[in-house]
């Protein structure tokens, strides 16, 4: 690859202090555990996986919102912690955060044009001030709103509208990256479709790239160049997205695309999908050997002692499972109930 | 009235003073059999089922229609006689599974009290009674477990304690308000899976969902709502297979599915209605690629269409007669 990647994640390590526990004593929980994935400039990298497996913790640390226990995140190929003072004001510029909840992350009391000219005051040079209504108007009209609407307030749209508000205001900086953590998770299914066309349509014509989190796979699967399946604090999977939806070799990809009910394959009530038994394990105390043992149907004495690497397993991309395959090894009669 | 109708809507029509939140709703459930309510956020569908349920908010009001259940008309039930029927005859999952439960008594408790009060079960009986509805949804070590309290359970076994909550004196109708919905994938196909293995049993259900992909693992027939209305109603199969309406249309395009490589997802175009302020005509008719000028004036009716569904669209055939894949 030529082109500098925007974005690397190399053997992060992040997680939150706690002071439960035995015996109360201090602990981390390595929500992230040692996580490598690198965004290509104009790419959309999808990061799946199930509630509390470290998403957000992902999100976190790339927008320096939280600081690494180890490893790094790299922008453009400068590490993070190596940044000055200037170059972290400019690294918060060139990625935005997009959350799942649009009306929480808009100030109630600030008008739409408010909203998207806040950055423009605290960066001055993004816009001069003579182009604001003008660039103001021209945001509106990309994201689909009406440009006569920027003197209304957050709470006079709808939640649909909101979420534009929030990528108006994030593409008022011209960032190279924008994380969507959940953005579209909260919303209707035809407004959620709007949403991700208009994502779509500013990668191809502003070149932004994406690392966009989500536990919605349908969503994933028509969005993502490539994607990355998370449990519990580490990558297990990942690929380009048809290869992954295509041959997943995981068991734990098999059993989330197996489990995911579909609108286009309706006459499968789901009678034979791999059904997971237990609860998923926490990240405070996680399984020894490999982290999905407990829930797993191939696993075998080798795989409660010996954690797999993500490597290339003769799959055609990197999985962190000893017994990778494309068949699940299930006969009807002997899945998981 | 058909043959095995166990819960009978008809124009049901559910006002907040001067909003109209549900206008003219009909539907029938019959026994052992599930109906699913699909469409927009704020169409109506939670509305609908607090109505059934006798639940509805204080400022919202029935002005319109009835409800019977076996030919009782629920409307016209006394408050404790209403109250009776919840839970033993019908029952209801909430949106919010944690909002239904009391933080500061065990789940053990909680179940076993209605056994108690219900039932009038001895305490012994009604704990044994508790832990067998916990581990009947599948909870794991379900004696050691009827001692803890909602808040030390993950979301899954707190939905899964709710069902077990709602079924526990085997109600004949269940209606499951996006049951999944907060979910993950993996914890949502073993909570579909007991519904319908539930359904098997001969329970009959509503279930509320935007997700058409879980309803098609549900449901037998379906309604599809859109501002406060039923637009389309008919089996799963006639629906999922050629919608006869435009909303139902776009609906499916808009769905996305992890089981397809991308056929690309199309969104509708503009905004859902304002229920204070709705459209004239066709209330889809600002947002719809089929609407003409009668759209704007003439409200359709739903109208039954010669295979025994319905829709509410004045071009239903020409719908039905779209090709889904050439795009709207
Ligand atoms: N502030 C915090 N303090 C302590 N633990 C936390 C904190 N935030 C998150 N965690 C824990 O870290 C783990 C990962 O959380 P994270 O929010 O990254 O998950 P996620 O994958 O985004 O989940 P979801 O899909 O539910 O948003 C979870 O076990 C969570 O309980
Ligand atoms: N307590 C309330 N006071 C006033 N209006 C209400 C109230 N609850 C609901 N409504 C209105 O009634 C209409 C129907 O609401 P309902 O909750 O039935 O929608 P829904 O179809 O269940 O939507 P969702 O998919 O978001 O749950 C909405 O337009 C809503 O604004
Ligand atoms: S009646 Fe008209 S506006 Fe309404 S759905 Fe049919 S074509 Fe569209
Ligand atoms: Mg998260
Ligand atoms: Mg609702």
């Amino acid at each position: 690859m030529t082109e500098q990647p925007v974005l690397e994640l190399v053997d992060l390590v992040a997680g939150y202090r706690t002071r439960h526990g035995l015996l109360g004593k201090r602990g981390l929980v390595r929500a992230v555990d040692g996580v490598n994935l690198t965004v290509g400039a104009g790419e959309t990298v999808c990061l799946v996986g199930e509630s509390g497996c470290g998403k957000s913790t992902v999100a976190r640390a790339v927008v320096n919102l939280l600081r690494p226990v180890s490893g790094e995140v790299r922008f453009a190929g400068r590490s993070l912690a190596g940044m000055d003072r200037r170059e972290l004001r400019a690294m918060r510029r060139e990625v935005q955060l997009v959350f799942q909840d649009p009306y929480a992350s808009l100030n109630p009391r600030m008008t739409v044009r408010e909203l998207i000219t806040e950055a423009w005051r605290i960066h001055p040079g993004i816009v001069p001030r003579e182009r604001w209504d003008a660039e103001v108007a021209e945001l509106l009209e990309r994201v689909g709103l009406n440009p006569a609407h920027a003197a209304r307030y957050p709470h006079q749209f709808s939640g649909g509208q909101r979420q534009r508000i929030c990528i108006a205001r994030a593409l008022s900086v011209r960032p190279r990256l924008i994380v969507c953590d959940e953005a579209v998770s909260a919303l209707d299914v035809s407004i959620q479709a709007q949403i991700l066309a208009l994502l779509g349509k500013l990668r191809d014509e502003l070149g932004v790239a994406y690392l966009f989190i989500t536990h919605d796979l349908g969503v994933v699967r028509h969005f993502a160049d490539r994607v990355a399946v998370m449990h519990l604090g580490k990558i297990v999977e990942t690929g380009e997205t048809e290869q992954i939806y295509s041959s997943p070799a995981h068991p734990y990809t098999q059993a989330l695309i197996s489990a995911a009910p579909s609108v286009d394959d309706w006459r499968d009530r789901g009678d034979d999908e791999i059904m997971l038994r237990g609860d998923v394990p926490s990240p405070s105390n996680p399984p020894a050997g490999c982290r999905f043992h407990t829930r797993c149907w191939k696993a075998d004495e080798r795989c409660h002692t010996d954690e797999p690497a993500l490597e290339q397993r003769g799959v055609g991309h990197p999985v962190a499972c000893h017994y990778a395959s494309v068949d699940t090894g299930l006969k009807a009669e002997t899945r998981p109930r | 009235m058909s043959d095995g109708a166990l819960l009978e809507v008809s124009e049901l029509a559910v006002a907040f003073g001067d909003l109209r939140a549900v206008r003219g709703v009909s539907l029938t459930v019959e026994k052992g059999q599930t109906l699913a309510i699909v469409g927009e956020s704020g169409s109506g569908k939670s509305i609908t089922s607090l109505a059934v349920m006798g639940l509805l908010p204080a400022q919202a009001k029935v002005v319109g229609g009835g409800i019977t259940l076996d030919g009782v008309s629920l409307l016209d039930l006394a408050p404790d006689e209403l109250r009776r029927l919840r839970g033993e005859e019908l029952a209801m999952i909430f949106q919010d599974p944690l909002s239904a439960l009391n933080p500061s008594l065990t789940v053990g408790y909680q179940i076993a009290e209605m056994f108690r009060r219900r039932r009038g079960a001895s305490r012994a009986a009604a704990n044994e009674r508790a832990v067998e509805a916990m581990a009947e949804v599948g909870i794991p070590d379900a004696a050691g477990r009827a001692r803890s309290y909602p808040h030390e359970f993950s979301g899954g076994m707190r939905q899964r304690i709710m069902i077990a909550m709602a079924l526990a004196l085997e109600p004949r109708l269940l209606i499951a308000d996006e049951p999944t919905t907060a979910l993950d994938v993996t914890v949502q196909a073993q909570i579909l899976r007991l519904l319908r293995e539930r359904q098997r049993a001969g329970l009959a259900m509503i279930i509320i969902s935007h997700d058409l992909g879980v309803v098609a693992r549900t449901a037998q027939s379906v309604i599809v709502m859109y501002a406060g209305q039923a637009v389309e109603s008919g089996t799963v199969a006639e629906v999922y297979d050629a919608p006869a309406h435009p909303y139902t249309l776009g609906l499916m395009a808009a769905s996305p599915s992890a089981r397809t490589s991308r056929r690309g997802i199309r969104p509708i175009d503009g905004n859902p209605p304002d229920q204070a302020a709705l459209p004239t005509g066709c209330a889809f008719h600002p947002r719809c690629p089929f609407a003409r000028e009668r759209c704007r004036t003439e409200t359709p009716p739903l109208r039954r269409l010669p295979s025994g569904r319905a829709s509410a669209c004045h071009f239903a055939e020409e719908v039905l007669a779209h090709d889904r894949t050439a795009g709207a």
